[in-house]
């Protein structure tokens, strides 16, 4: 799709309900430097969603869908889960995978996608839950790594399973005791940023979404790295506030106690050096273009 | 040949889908109404002729028609004006198939999951799909039939629709244009096809010429 493509037939315009009409005027398809910044001023590429009300997860929604660098010829692959709820609601090409196939779906479709529109940019990336990226899809995550396939991995990472009511999933944290898993969790949380380092990830983020600047920037590095170096994997903090007894003000806090020093989400980077040396390149670019307009 | 026929409903909460029932999609240059394989222009004048007995007909283009993808596409949205002014008729979209939460507003939308809701809420007796997708007016055509006693057309670019109560295939924006000029016909009015240099009436050649020749004719 091209953003040409995004235009309504002008004898329909009138009778096309408002946001509809919003999105081809306001969206921000197509904009250079698009960023969570607009939000507020332009018309964002989510519309109302079904998530609890304060759900972090529908914060990490906007920032992402306004982050990406080329929305208009990205293709969302999303798992079973609470993400499940919110794609349909979104204004970006998206598929729904089986539980845990998302890692498999979004290969094929990159090659495929590579194939039918050759020369052009067509970025594809995977939402998916922790219960989808770490447990049930484990294999093809991996597999889609050691085959350095070149797309994004986003884990929404709640630390159980809270769709479904509370289970121990594997990036729950040692000792947690959920509504459905009531005797707590016996093992350590499953360390996959450090898996996904040594599985070939390009770039690995490990983060919450209390930083909406930092959430621009590791969804553009992760996008522009795996379209041009390897696949890249982003871990985000994304708790379910119904699972862990917080009420709707506290997602936010309940982040920023997280990603404290020592905290299970403390930031956490790994570049690998031709990632290191292309974002380089390409924060010289953007210098040189913002010197080129200002001297303009 | 079955004795089945796809009629306006309620049909019941468990609506039997039409091909269950033995009902057949026509071959090209046919329709079907009810069930009933017919020629194409008998079809034409039966849903003309509903159209314009309509206390509330309405037109659902899909996203297929509403969104400029193509010339096929911007020809049609044309066509589909033009017939709504000659009926004249209520258009009211379906710009997406997606699940909408809490829920749709019926007075500017209808959506495939839930379309009684918009026929309920605007009390349509007589409507027309075109230009959607064919998996997804299948599930509304029977979602229709199953809750409402409103008469379905489905002006369908495949190969037509056996849920719908009246159905034609190979849509194209000349088909669409034929259906407006049937109704100008029995309205007793004449209609001006839009200037284009494939349907245009200035001497170029059309099918629907060769009809509406025989008619004159009383053929």
């Amino acid at each position: 799709m091209s953003k040409e493509k995004i235009q309504i037939c002008p004898e329909f315009y009138d009778i096309m309900p408002p946001e509809y009409r919003d999105l081809v005027e306001q969206a921000t398809y197509g904009k250079e430097g698009r960023g969570w910044k607009d939000i507020g001023q332009s018309k964002e590429l989510i519309e109302s969603h079904s998530l609890c009300a304060g759900c972090p997860e529908s914060m990490a929604f906007r920032y992402i869908l306004a982050s990406l660098p080329n929305p208009e010829d990205t293709v969302m692959v999303g798992s079973t889960g609470c993400t499940s709820l919110v794609f349909p609601m979104v204004a970006v090409h998206n598929i729904h995978s089986l539980f845990g196939n998302q890692n498999a779906v979004a290969s094929g479709l990159k090659r495929a996608l590579s194939v039918r529109f050759p020369g052009r940019i067509k970025d594809v990336v995977v939402l998916a839950g922790d219960g989808a990226t770490v447990d049930i899809g484990l294999d093809m995550t991996l597999q889609a790594w050691f085959r350095q396939e070149k797309f994004t991995t986003i884990c929404f990472d709640n630390e159980l399973y809270a769709n479904t009511g509370g289970q121990e999933s594997g990036l729950m944290r040692k000792g947690f005791v959920a509504k459905m898993a009531p005797v707590g969790k016996t093992f350590d949380k499953v360390r996959l940023p450090e898996i996904a380092r040594e599985s070939g990830c390009a770039y690995v983020v490990n983060c919450t979404v209390s930083k909406p600047n930092l959430v621009e920037k590791v969804i553009r590095n992760a996008v522009l790295i795996a379209r041009e170096i390897g696949p890249t994997y982003l871990q985000l903090y994304t708790p379910c506030i119904l699972e862990i007894g917080k009420n709707s003000m506290e997602g936010l806090q309940e982040m920023r106690d997280s990603e404290k020093p020592g905290e299970r989400f403390r930031y956490y980077e790994y570049v690998t050096d031709s990632a290191k040396q292309f974002l380089a390149d390409l924060e010289a670019k953007d210098k040189q273009t913002a010197a080129t307009a200002i001297e303009a | 040949m079955t004795d089945y026929r796809v009629v306006p409903g309620p049909e019941a909460y468990f609506t039997p889908s039409a091909a269950r029932m033995g009902i057949v999609l026509p071959e090209p240059g046919e329709a079907h109404i009810e069930g009933v394989i017919v020629p194409e222009e008998k079809a034409m004048e039966y849903a003309a002729r509903k159209l314009l007995d309509a206390k509330n007909p309405t037109l659902h283009p899909g996203p297929l028609v509403l969104w400029n993808w193509n010339e096929k596409a911007a020809k049609k949205a044309k066509a589909i004006k033009i017939l709504a002014e000659c009926i004249p008729a209520r258009i009211i979209p379906m710009p997406d198939y997606r699940p909408k939460y809490p829920k749709i507003n019926p007075d500017v939308e209808i959506n495939p999951n839930h379309p009684n809701l918009t026929i309920w809420h605007n009390k349509e007796d007589v409507c027309l799909f075109v230009g959607v997708h064919c998996h997804q007016a299948n599930l509304s055509l029977k979602i229709i039939r199953g809750g409402t006693d409103c008469f379905t057309i489905a002006m369908c670019a495949q190969a037509g629709h056996e849920d719908a109560m009246l159905s034609f295939r190979d849509a194209t924006a000349e088909k669409i244009l034929r259906l407006a000029e049937w109704v100008s016909k029995l309205k007793g009015v004449p209609f001006v096809r839009p200037v284009d240099e494939k349907t245009s009436g200035d001497g170029g050649h059309r099918y629907s010429d060769n009809v509406f020749v025989k008619l004159a004719d009383g053929g």
